[in-house]
């Protein structure tokens, strides 16, 4: 009874009828557009065209922190702390892709139990997929389609580990940053890049001994750095499994939602990226496509591995398919 | 550029507290390149649909040893269908006796998969039936 029911459910619920229902607040619809916006299949662009003017309203709130600092868990109670205040949730839980398989294990929802089953809450486990650039640019789509269908706030929850990762929480309006003692060197820790982008240090696990001198030691941190006229991020601790200090996060980041970096430079720059960040996918798919049928691109790896030609020669006899790229994007 | 994976939760319903096999599946899947949602213990057939639906995955894996297999499964078969969401492929692994599968899959069960399974016999099931 199941062969194939749903391959045929997919082509068949078109995209209108999907659009439709998460104007009308239908799960299945958000998932669904979800999955086939993801996946890059025919016609998500118009999708998200259509999508975009229903947002715009939703708060961002991205987290990173080092594996196993408790984010999950965080998610969890923060998420549920918003609801409590009347606020609607969406959560993006990203998990990176196995470069092996190409497959993924999201466990994110391991640590989310309490708000699994709370209507106004909607839970997306995403996995990065090996996307250049691209990771970003999915988070962001999710977050604007979970914006469009009516959450208050969004959250995208993802490990601190790689510069990827790092990537992905430039699509939220406020970025905290989850800290733990006894971690070694601490902050030590902390990816370059981080401190330029975190609205808000939270010190979790603090029912562990040696929180205060983490709490101490990002205070500092602070006190050197430069942080161009921004107001000093808050340092809140919290104990995520104990719900303690949950209400004074919220608190804290419902107040960067009025402040922060929702600068209308900060905007105009983060609009300016993406706009980059799509069309360099386009012009790479194009030209990823057109080499696979041609088979320039197996060509031109024999010919540097024979030694004949180099790569940069070859980006230079390619540059007049880029231009051809172009030139057809303007015609369709 | 399409970029279409296979998505499968994998969860155990009940008090059940056997989680190797879940666990081994759930790690087996991912290298075989699927997205596995791995949602743990205990969960009521409620939150294993509710995780399914926001996941739009295209498979649920019960992982039951408790011998309660035939209510359970049968909870979140009512579950998917009050959700009109019984175009999700469910599979069964575990203890289940040989007597009961027959059931399961009367239930509206695509596999049963029980002691001594490997993890590709599983992948192959389930891209067979997906891509079907
Ligand atoms: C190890 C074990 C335990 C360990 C569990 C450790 C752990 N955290 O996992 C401990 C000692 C804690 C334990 C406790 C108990 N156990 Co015990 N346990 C076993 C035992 C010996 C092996 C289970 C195991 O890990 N197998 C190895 C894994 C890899 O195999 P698997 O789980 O079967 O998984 C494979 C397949 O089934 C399949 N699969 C499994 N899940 C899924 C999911 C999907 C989607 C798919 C596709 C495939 C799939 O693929 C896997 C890989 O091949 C079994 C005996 C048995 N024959 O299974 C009893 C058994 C399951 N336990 C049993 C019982 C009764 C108990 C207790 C109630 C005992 C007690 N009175 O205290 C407690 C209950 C614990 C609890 N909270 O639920 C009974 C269950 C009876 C029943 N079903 O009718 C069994 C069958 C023993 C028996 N013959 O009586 N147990
Ligand atoms: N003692 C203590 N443990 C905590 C606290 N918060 C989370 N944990 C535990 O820390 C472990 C990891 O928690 P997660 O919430 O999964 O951490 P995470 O940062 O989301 O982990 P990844 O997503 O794997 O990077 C779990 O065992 C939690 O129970 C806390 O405040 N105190
Ligand atoms: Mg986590």
């Amino acid at each position: 009874m199941y062969k194939g029911a749903r391959v045929e459910t997919i082509v068949s619920i078109s995209w209108e009828t999907l659009l439709d229902g998460v104007k009308k607040g239908n799960v299945r619809s958000l998932a669904r557009i979800i999955t086939l916006v993801e996946n890059r299949e025919p016609g998500w662009k118009d999708a998200m065209k259509s999508l975009y003017p229903l947002g715009g309203k939703a708060k961002i709130v991205g987290i990173t922190g080092s594996p196993g600092a408790g984010k999950s868990t965080l998610t969890n109670a923060v998420a549920r702390d918003f609801v409590a205040r009347g606020y609607t949730v969406g959560i993006i839980a990203v998990d990176p892709s196995s470069p092996f398989s190409g497959g993924a294990l999201l466990g994110d929802r391991l640590r989310m139990r309490d708000v699994v089953t709370l209507p106004e809450i909607f839970i997306r486990s995403m996995a990065t997929r090996g996307a250049l650039g691209g990771l970003c640019q999915g988070a962001r789509d999710i977050a604007r389609i979970l914006d469009a269908f009516g959450k208050d706030v969004v959250i995208i929850e993802t490990v601190g580990v790689g510069q990827d990762e790092v990537e992905v929480v430039k699509a939220a309006d406020l970025v905290m940053v989850v800290c733990v003692p006894g971690q070694g060197d601490g902050i030590q820790a902390l990816k370059a890049g981080i401190m330029e982008i975190a609205d808000l240090y939270v010190v979790n696990k603090a029912d562990r001994e040696g929180a205060d001198e983490v709490v101490a030691d990002i205070g500092g941190m602070l006190d050197i750095s430069d942080n161009g006229g921004r107001p000093q991020p808050p340092v809140i601790k919290t104990s995520a499994l104990a719900n303690q200090g949950i209400t004074e996060l919220v608190d804290a980041l419902v107040q960067g939602f009025e402040s922060g970096r929702n600068a209308d430079s900060w905007q105009a720059q983060r609009v300016k990226e993406e706009i980059l960040t799509l069309v360099e996918t386009e012009i790479l798919d194009y030209l990823r496509e057109n080499w696979e049928r041609t088979g320039d691109l197996d060509k031109a790896v024999e010919g540097i591995l024979e030694k004949q030609t180099d790569p940069y020669s070859v980006v230079d006899s390619l540059l007049p398919l880029i231009r051809e790229a172009s030139r057809s994007k303007e015609t369709t | 550029m399409n970029n279409k994976k296979i998505r499968v939760l994998i969860a155990k319903p009940g008090l059940d507290g056997h989680e190797r096999g879940a666990r081994i599946i759930a790690y087996g899947l991912r290298d075989a390149g699927f997205e596995v949602i791995y949602t743990g213990l205990r969960q009521s057939p409620e939150q294993i649909v509710s995780a399914a639906l926001q996941e739009d995955v295209d498979v649920i894996g019960l992982s039951i040893l408790s011998g309660a297999h035939l209510s359970l499964t049968k909870k979140v078969v009512d579950q998917l269908k009050s959700n009109d969401a019984e175009d999700i492929l469910l599979v069964v692994g575990g203890v289940v006796p040989e007597q009961d599968v027959a059931s399961l899959k009367e239930m509206g069960v695509a596999g049963v998969f029980t002691a001594g399974t490997s993890v590709s016999q599983v992948a192959q099931f389930i891209s067979e039936q997906v891509n079907a």
